[in-house]
């Protein structure tokens, strides 16, 4: 039987997992299969605090793991399937291969970047059509790119891109941009990278890889024919909650309710079911940064923490 | 039997000429999913010893044999039998993923 387990393995997960079992709780993390989480994906991260030189996603992952397994917290690579409530209060989580019995659960398993939903999508992906700049950017030297996409993300993945394509072109369906002014402004002087707005996919072409798109102004209708090595998705992201579905409440989009800070005093991770609760990218569709998964991965540690001792005193 | 370093030089002789199907893995240092491939991969490279050979292709250093493949994401698997693609997996795979693909090829 253990304390606390903890499902993800992200900045939330990670550093639940170390304030957990610093707490001398008996805890387990299972990461998923793609352990470390977005991060992972990213190069250099500038904005995390206590790295004032900055620090590469993955080695920050990797870090946040070696310092939860140091306070005992006992890791699993595997992917959770279902979790039941049992009579006595405890969790039943069962995953591929195996099942756990727990007290408390931390759901802390983020987000995934959205699929364009166009046809052909799926024929092209990896052959032309890519969901991560930094993973795959290298295979597209002087080569011409679209990266579909108004957010942060599309325009820090098209500066970043503009290091390895002769030119990028960042494809937005409305005509005003989410991503911050500081974000877009860097785009917009780059000379490699140029807009076109009002647009969409509307279908890929090629044969062994993609060659070119069809695009359509959905103001004036009009399609167009556009030769292109590759189009990078930058359209954000959904979280990885699926398997939750039945078991607490979430939002039309997927994201998990939590609690909240509606008053000081209560577990604001608490989720619709007692005993669970939930931190990081899957509750959070606003701010998505990875010191904020981080901290709230702290508060459901604590929060399971005093739970845990509630239980016990009664 | 450990994972084998396969590169431009001998990219024929250990994965197209072997006589065992042998699963190649496209990776790079800068790769953040190629970093959770790997572990992975050295675990199948161990339960297939005998069974199946299993190698890595640094694409930094080996451009020519990800060129001649295609490969424009990584980590991508491939899977040679009797020196042709017989299977292609892009992006970060499971153990159960691989050995399931890998099982039904040998």
């Amino acid at each position: 039987m253990y304390d606390v387990l903890i499902i993800g393995s992200g900045p939330a997960g990670y550093t639940a997992a170390i304030y957990s079992s610093r707490a001398f709780l008996k805890t387990i993390l299972i990461s998923g299969f793609t352990p470390g989480g977005q991060l992972t994906t990213t190069t250099e991260i500038d904005n995390f605090p206590g790295f004032p030189k900055g620090i590469m996603g993955p080695q920050l992952m990797l870090d946040m793991k070696v310092q939860a397994e140091r306070f005992g917290t006992e890791m699993i690579t595997d992917e959770v399937q279902t979790i039941v409530k049992n009579t006595d209060e405890t969790f039943t989580v069962t995953t591929g291969n195996s099942s756990y019995q727990t007290k408390t659960i931390i759901v802390a398993t983020g987000a995934q970047a959205k699929e364009m939903g166009i046809a052909g999508e799926e024929q092209f992906r990896g052959k032309g059509i890519s969901y991560c700049a930094t993973c795959d950017g290298f295979f597209f030297r002087d080569k011409q790119i679209i990266v579909v996409g108004g957010g942060d993300t599309a325009m820090e993945e098209a500066t970043f891109l503009t290091k390895f394509a002769s030119h990028v072109t960042i494809l937005h369906r409305r005509e005003e941009f989410r991503a911050s002014a500081i974000m877009l402004e860097r785009a917009k002087k780059d000379p490699k990278i140029s807009f076109i707005t009002n647009t969409v996919i509307e279908s890929f072409s090629g044969d062994m890889k993609l060659t070119g798109v069809k695009l359509k102004n959905i103001v004036t209708g009009e399609t167009t024919d556009m030769p292109i090595d590759g189009v990078f998705a930058a359209i954000g992201h959904t979280p990885a909650t699926a398997f939750l579905k039945g078991v607490v409440v979430m939002d039309d989009k997927g994201y998990i309710q939590v609690r909240g800070m509606k008053l000081a005093t209560d577990a604001h991770s608490q989720t619709s079911v007692e005993g669970i609760f939930a931190a990081g990218d899957c509750v959070d569709m606003r701010y998505r940064q990875g010191i904020v998964a981080a901290g709230t991965g702290a508060m459901a540690a604590i929060d399971a923490e005093r739970y845990l001792e509630g239980k016990t005193t009664t | 039997m450990a994972d084998i370093t396969v590169t431009d030089k001998n990219f024929d002789e250990e994965v197209l000429k072997s006589a065992t199907p042998v699963l190649v893995d496209f990776w790079a240092v800068w790769c953040g999913p190629c970093q959770t491939q790997g572990p992975i991969i050295e675990e199948i490279a161990n339960s297939f010893a005998g069974k199946a050979k299993v190698g890595k292709v640094n694409v930094d250093e080996n451009p020519q044999t990800a060129g001649k493949y295609g490969i424009m994401s990584i980590p991508t698997i491939m899977i040679f039998k009797g020196g042709t693609v017989a299977k292609q997996l892009i992006g970060l795979q499971s153990k159960e993923m691989i050995v399931s693909e890998l099982n039904k090829l040998i």
